[in-house]
């Protein structure tokens, strides 16, 4: 009995603590502007839509990759599959949940984007240093 | 006997807490985070020296299981003065690190007898005092971790209430909430399915990796300076 309250208590805390932590790695990129270049070869124009993601990170997964970022595109991405299963089945119940979770969907867009324009940068720079004699 | 993978996890592990002391000597922030990096590079000789006594011991030996029980409580307990150190921080320019830290003393000190008395009414017949301890130090450092939890929430609430910008801090709190829940919800599904307790027992390094990563990322690519808007982050939709 004990050890099922645990489980339910600290179930409720992580995914609190989850979300609030991935929503704090995407508050991060948000104030970063998008280049031209990334919108270039995103095909983003406007505002991100909350299906973009996935196509970001196909991508993303083109350039050389950086260690650093690969657990926060990580986390992100199991954040992301996360909304898509809540929008999937609660959202059927609350209309509401299932706007916020489209919104959220687009900021892990936007944070892939931004991780997009990095890696393309660092991919410069590593092929400008090669290139030098 | 761990396989190659276990020892593969065990390194990368050890690795990320000597990063995390590493990034936040390079950022200049060892003294102002000075417990949570205490903890991790206490993590770190922890580590090596489980290591060593692998190697020495063996894995299956009573040596081996002594040392890993009692350097995880020593461990577990420099996590709440990290956690405390945390708290202080917030609560800086309340000036209120001074009830933080009695706070702190109070409440170990309450887990340390509460978890005396667990073992105390446990243990009815004549027992080796060295068998009792042993107990004592498993309750204590599995008590600890459910306090550490239930005061992360409240951490995490205080700095909502209180509009805490910094996101260096927000991340460190954050990622130690989410630490504390998934080691919680790993003891219980070990207590409710003691059949598969080997899965369980696999999850714990990798579990622990998640606080050394989480840490590392936040000294390193977050500048102090950094700021956020809490109301962004709470679980609320509208």
């Amino acid at each position: 009995m004990t050890a099922a309250i645990i489980l339910v208590c600290s179930v409720a805390f992580l995914m609190m603590f989850f979300v609030s932590y991935c929503r704090s790695l995407l508050a991060t990129s948000s104030s970063v502007a998008l280049t031209q270049e990334v919108r270039d070869v995103t095909g983003i124009t406007s505002d991100i839509a909350p299906d973009d993601f996935s196509r970001v990170v196909q991508l993303l997964q083109l350039c050389p990759d950086r260690p650093e970022e690969r657990g926060r595109i990580r986390t992100v991405s199991l954040y992301y599959r996360l909304l898509g299963v809540l929008r999937s089945t609660i959202s059927g119940v609350a209309p509401s949940l299932k706007s916020w979770a489209d919104q959220e969907r687009a900021q892990c867009g936007y944070f892939a984007a931004v991780v997009l324009g990095q890696r393309i940068a660092f991919s410069r720079d590593l092929l400008a240093q090669q290139m030098q004699p | 006997m761990p396989g190659p993978l276990q020892y593969a996890v065990w390194i990368l592990c050890s690795l990320l807490e000597a990063s995390v002391v590493v990034c936040a000597i390079r950022r200049r922030a060892f003294r102002q985070y000075f417990f949570l990096n205490l903890y991790m590079a206490s993590e770190f000789v922890a580590s090596a020296a489980r290591f060593e006594i692998v190697r020495h011991y063996g894995f299956l030996s009573l040596t081996y299981a002594y040392f890993y029980y009692y350097s995880d409580a020593l461990l577990t307990i420099l996590l709440f003065l990290a956690l405390s150190s945390l708290y202080s921080e917030v609560f800086r320019e309340l000036n209120a690190e001074r009830y933080v830290q009695m706070g702190s003393v109070v409440l170990l000190a309450g887990t340390a007898l509460f978890s005396f008395a667990v073992v105390h009414q446990s243990f009815t017949s004549v027992q080796p005092s060295g068998k009792i301890f042993f107990h004592f130090v498993l309750e204590i450092s599995q008590n600890l971790y459910f306090v550490g939890l239930v005061l992360t929430y409240i951490l995490w609430a205080a700095i909502l209430k209180l509009r805490e910008t910094r996101t260096r801090l927000i991340q460190l709190v954050l990622s130690l909430g989410v630490y504390f829940s998934l080691y919680a919800a790993n003891y219980a599904l070990r207590n409710l399915y003691p059949s598969a307790e080997v899965v369980f027992v696999v999850l714990n390094p990798l579990i622990g990796c998640f606080l050394p990563f989480a840490w590392a990322y936040a000294f390193w690519k977050l500048p102090e300076e950094a700021r956020l808007a809490p109301a962004r982050l709470a679980v609320s939709h509208r």
